[in-house]
């Protein structure tokens, strides 16, 4: 009945692809006069369009596609603080992210273990995490200036702490509901509490742990353009803002499709970890 | 009479009993309470008994993973406190470790008894327990790629590779099917047999308990579950399934049971409410040589008996 649909999917994913392209070139495409005469000198100073009071155009597929080649031409240039390669800017945002996650990660393993385990610790806990829990990582932003006075950790900050809960909470539940009779089966055999944590519950648990941990670095990515856009300095987020005050929607695009697909990547790579420790029951 | 040494028991259980607290001042839902039973060296124990009469509860007590709420057992002459490697268990539903393989599950547990063993030894012995029950060639599959039959028999290899005192089985072969069933009971015999194991055993199956157990001891149905009786097994010790319903013993034995099981085990509280039935010693019968009940009947009453004992599997 159903044969297999990857060339198939590929082809009319290309199809979609050249549809949105269409639309996007005709939508782009400038219409009408030229508008009424100008004066060279303040059409010059402020730009042709603005000039007669349009909008700075929309580029076209064909802009955006030449300002990618360009950007990814040269990646890692660096002219100024204010003139880096997206290249160094995304490379900020990922160095922060792995920093943010990691941290949160050794945090949120081990006492989500602890959690786990122990219904006491749990019940002590689990008011706070379900305050904590749906507290927009932003809102801790000003906090993190005041206290730690720096920009760049202040970022890594946020990001710890919007990874921290989907791998906390999700620890806790895999360790939790590991099978009673895979626990039995260590207790018959005499195991010792840290070889049937690291034996039996750690990789019984692995599946809904690595669920968790994409879903916190899902929410790392999304939130550190977020976090960059209010620091500002280095980051892809600062470059989106930096790129909005100067009105280049073409480098915005950009930007926007280069953090879709490091976003995508660092899912797959997850993704990939997930599957190596998942078994079938 | 003459005087004689009492064997002393290798496990004797005393007077254990499992409640349940009940709700708002209520007196205590009671499962069962003052069992005594004992099971010596070198024995193959059954219990058969219908569902919610505590059987697993017995078994997991005596594998140590709950606790009684009253009595004990003493093992050797020590009370057991909690699980031991010396009580290997096998579990109805194989509790296999689905993310190792095979042999994986097989040199954990001996790795569990010898944790200061070579790894290529640990491996050797894993190895011997996987063609001790004629998994060869499969030792690098997972769980899920087994066969239920296959994984039981690992959950057999597993328990035995630690070469334990006693071995605990919960309905080890109720979720097999009738042949694979069949199989594994004769290994097990066979395995048994050859190692002089101390087997406690629980099953729905009468005919299993006949082929496997020295004695088979019957619970009524619970709340309130007692140990009705101990039927010894007065079948040849060298019997096999193929002709163990052609001795005259048989069916005197597996009527006996049934009968128990459709009948006697509903009423024995009203049956013995006059007395005579002291739970610190259960009568033991032998209805094969024709004790109670033991009346060696014609085949049609057989027939009749084996299609109940279906129905209560």
């Amino acid at each position: 009945m159903s044969k297999p649909v990857g060339w198939r999917a590929a082809l009319l994913s290309l199809v979609f692809f050249a549809m949105l392209l269409g639309v996007w070139q005709i939508a782009a495409t400038p219409r009408g006069g030229s508008g009424p005469a100008l004066d060279p000198e303040y059409a010059k100073l402020i730009g042709a369009a603005a000039a007669v009071g349009q909008k700075s155009p929309f580029p076209t597929p064909i802009e955006v596609g030449a300002k990618l080649a360009e950007h990814l031409a040269d990646p890692f240039y660096e002219r100024g603080t204010n003139d880096r390669g997206i290249g160094i800017q995304l490379a900020y945002s990922i160095a922060r992210v792995t920093i943010g996650y990691l941290l949160a990660a050794l945090v949120a393993i081990p006492l989500g273990f602890l959690i786990g385990m122990s219904p006491l610790v749990y019940g002590a806990l689990n008011p706070y995490i379900q305050v904590l829990k749906p507290i927009s990582p932003l809102a801790w932003m000003p906090l993190a200036l005041y206290t730690i006075k720096d920009s760049a950790l202040s970022s890594i900050f946020v990001i710890f702490i919007c990874s921290i809960w989907p791998m906390l909470i999700n620890t806790a539940f895999g360790v939790a509901s590991v099978r009673r009779e895979w626990l039995n089966v260590a207790r018959t055999l005499e195991v010792g509490r840290m070889t049937t944590a690291i034996r039996v519950i750690l990789p019984a648990a692995a599946p809904t742990i690595m669920t968790g941990m994409r879903i916190s670095i899902g929410i790392a990515w999304l939130v550190i353009v977020a976090a960059e856009m209010l620091v500002g300095g280095t980051g892809i987020g600062y470059f989106v803002w930096n790129e909005w005050n100067n009105l280049s929607i073409g480098n915005i695009l950009t930007a926007i499709l280069l953090i879709g697909v490091i976003g995508m990547a660092l899912d797959q790579g997850l993704g990939w970890l997930a599957r190596l420790v998942a078994y079938q029951e | 009479m003459t005087d004689h040494m009492p064997d002393r028991p290798f496990i004797s259980v005393e007077a254990i009993a499992r409640r349940f607290p009940g709700a708002r001042g209520a007196p205590p839902q009671v499962v069962f309470d003052n069992l005594h039973f004992t099971i010596r060296r070198g024995e193959f124990v059954c219990l058969i008994g219908h569902s919610g009469c505590g059987k697993t509860t017995i078994l997991n007590i005596l594998a140590g993973l709950e606790r009684a709420d009253s009595g004990a057992i003493v093992l050797g002459g020590q009370e057991i406190s909690g699980p031991s490697l010396d009580r290997a268990v096998i579990f109805q539903s194989h509790a296999l470790l689905p993310w190792m393989t095979a042999k994986g599950n097989i040199a954990f547990a001996a790795r569990a008894r010898w944790p200061n063993r070579a790894r290529a030894e640990t491996a050797a012995h894993a190895q011997k327990y996987l063609d001790l029950v004629g998994l060869a060639g499969a030792e690098h599959k997972k769980p899920a790629h087994l066969s239920g039959g296959m994984k039981q028999r690992v959950g057999i290899a597993r328990a035995l590779a630690v070469e334990p005192k006693m071995l605990l089985m919960d309905e080890p072969f109720s979720a097999l099917d009738a042949l694979t069933r069949g199989v594994l009971q004769d290994e097990v015999r066979r395995l048994c047999a050859a190692t002089q194991q101390t087997v406690f055993m629980i099953t729905h199956d009468v005919d299993e308990a006949i082929l496997l157990a020295d004695r088979i001891m019957l619970m009524t149905n619970g709340p309130h579950a007692k140990l009705a009786e101990i039927v010894v097994n007065t079948l040849p010790r060298e019997r096999t399934r193929h002709d163990i319903h052609r001795h005259p013993h048989y069916y005197r034995i597996r009527n006996h049971i049934v009968d128990f099981l459709i009948e006697r085990s509903r009423r024995f509280a009203e049956e013995t409410a006059g007395g005579g039935y002291d739970p610190r010693r259960p009568p033991e019968t032998r209805p094969g040589i024709g004790g109670p009940g033991g009346d060696g009947a014609p085949p049609d009453i057989a027939r009749r008996s084996a299609a109940a004992s279906i129905a209560i599997v």
